[in-house]
């Protein structure tokens, strides 16, 4: 049952030694020449006047709720997708009354102005 | 534990392809294809004791350069997460390898042979899963970077990637309908078929045979022709996902400096930077195996194949003989859609962000929704909607 799965767990082992192999290595070779002014965090040459850590614009958090709903709605669709020539007319009835909420629910955000940036 | 073994030769071979000879030689072709496209030279100096082969020794160079570089890590950057970060973006684009297949099954006697590292029943989502790690990679880097470049550059980021995973995914339901499966062996093999383009007229009795020379018309029964649609969909969803031109609001040099990975030096940036090529083949892999048939060879199934070579040279020969052709049909297919890639890369500009959030958001998803019910009533109608 879980056999099928070696192969993924041994991708991952071999991608994860292979990339902090690249990592280890680059740490090893490179050079350590630190002073204040190289560490100063790059600002097109001038000193930073405003730290980034503080708000940023509401839009992205809009995005993220959106692709919340967006995606769990379209995890049902896979199933549904994979078994519809055995659900026929029933599995087509069952599932355009969610589409239709779906579309609805596209329709209001794209009203009130949640798509607009 | 007899499955170990084949699973970790396999996972060599492609890792070696992929990120070994793949990856590094389509750094090259990008150089050297954008400066075909503008009519210079490109990358030509790069040479050991005078050879230069055209310039592929540049990757090369470009290795040992990035591994001999200071690592600096900005005063301020949360140290852990700023290395984590690169890890985090490059580990899952290499594993998402697993579930696509390069070969078909093939059976010498006693042992079969099984081209795909991981033949996971729910294949698609495990490469929907894996990639969608790779967006905290990202987030990851510039938050961790203390530089307001960084973070600009991984909001867009973020924000461009998890609204193209919503399209990405409504935009192959269409082919699951079709395919009847998640499973991404199961789709190569149901690729490799053909149908009549004018079969319907037939099956629809509007017609009661089709004369000789129409019956003729054929196409190889892929996703590209069942789903045209959800391939220019599924393709620019891929692309944007991968964060390259001309979808690379969240790195745009003129405007972000280099966004999320403004403060990454050496290695470190180099694994962004691999990782984005090693995903141009991703990108390229899977499609082929959703959308181009896979390994399949057009107009010639593997049986008909088989059929015709094993009288003449035992079954033996015949079933490694069609193994081969299968593993390099694959790839031949796969260096088609990476060329593509590169195309639209150097041809098509940047658009603004509004615009492609738009696209996303107002073009593609409702077109994605569109697609599902048109595909559903296809089908309908065509199997009569009885199960």
């Amino acid at each position: 049952m879980l056999a099928e799965y070696t192969g993924a767990v041994v991708i991952l082992l071999v991608s994860t030694i292979l990339a902090g192999a690249l990592l280890g290595v680059h740490l090893l070779l490179g050079p350590r020449r630190e002073f204040a002014e190289k560490n100063e965090p790059f600002e097109c040459g001038e000193k930073p006047i405003v730290s980034p850590k503080q708000r940023f614009t509401v839009k992205f958090y809009i995005v993220a709720m959106l692709f919340l709903l967006f995606d769990v709605e379209a995890m049902f669709f896979y199933p549904w997708g994979a078994l519809f020539t055995e659900l026929g007319w029933f599995g087509f009835w069952a599932m355009m009354p969610f589409l239709g909420i779906l579309v609805v629910g596209l329709t209001y955000e794209w009203g009130k102005g949640a798509l607009e940036w | 534990m007899e499955e170990l073994l084949p699973a970790i030769l396999k996972t060599l071979f492609i890792i070696a392809i992929a990120v070994g000879a793949f990856a590094p030689i389509i750094t090259w072709v990008e150089r050297k294809q954008s400066a075909v496209m503008q009519d210079r030279i490109g990358a030509n100096r790069a040479d050991i004791a005078g050879i230069t082969l055209l310039g592929l020794l540049h990757p090369l160079a470009d290795v040992l350069k990035l591994l001999t570089k200071e690592d600096v890590v900005p005063r301020g950057a949360n140290r852990f997460l700023h290395m984590a970060a690169p890890l985090i973006a490059a580990i899952p684009v290499i594993a998402s390898f697993a579930v696509i297949p390069y070969g078909g099954l093939y059976e010498f006697g006693e042992t079969t042979i099984h081209l795909v590292v991981a033949d996971l029943d729910w294949g698609i989502l495990y490469i929907f899963a894996i990639a969608s790690i790779a967006t905290y990679g990202t987030v990851i880097s510039g938050w961790a970077s203390n530089n307001n470049w960084s973070l600009l550059g991984s909001l867009r980021a973020s924000a461009q990637m998890i609204s193209y995973e919503v399209t990405m995914g409504l935009s192959i339901v269409g082919l699951f309908m079709a395919f009847q499966t998640l499973r991404l062996t199961d789709m190569a093999v149901a690729q490799d078929a053909s149908f009549r383009l004018l079969g319907f007229l037939e099956h629809f009795g509007w017609i009661q045979t089709l004369p000789g020379w129409l019956s003729w018309i054929q196409l190889p029964n892929w996703g590209l022709f069942l789903q045209p649609l959800g391939f220019v969909m599924f393709l620019t969803c891929v692309m944007a996902e991968n964060k390259r031109p001309p979808f690379d609001l969240p790195e745009a040099e003129s405007e972000l400096v280099a966004g999320y990975f403004t403060e990454y030096s050496g290695m470190r940036f180099g694994l962004f930077y691999m990782s984005e090529f090693i995903e141009v083949v991703v990108i390229a892999a899977l499609t082929t195996a959703l959308f181009l048939g896979g390994w399949a060879i057009p107009f010639l199934p593997q049986e008909t194949l088989i059929g015709a070579v094993s009288p003449v040279f035992g079954t033996g020969v015949a079933t490694g003989l069609c193994m081969v052709l299968h593993v390099l049909t694959f790839f031949l297919k796969v260096i088609v859609m990476i060329w593509l890639q590169m195309q639209i890369r150097w041809t098509l500009p940047r658009p603004r962000y509004d615009q492609v959030m738009d696209l996303c958001w107002k073009i593609m998803l409702p077109l994605s929704l569109a697609n599902i019910v048109v595909t559903a009533l296809v089908i309908l109608l065509i199997t009569g909607g009885t199960s």
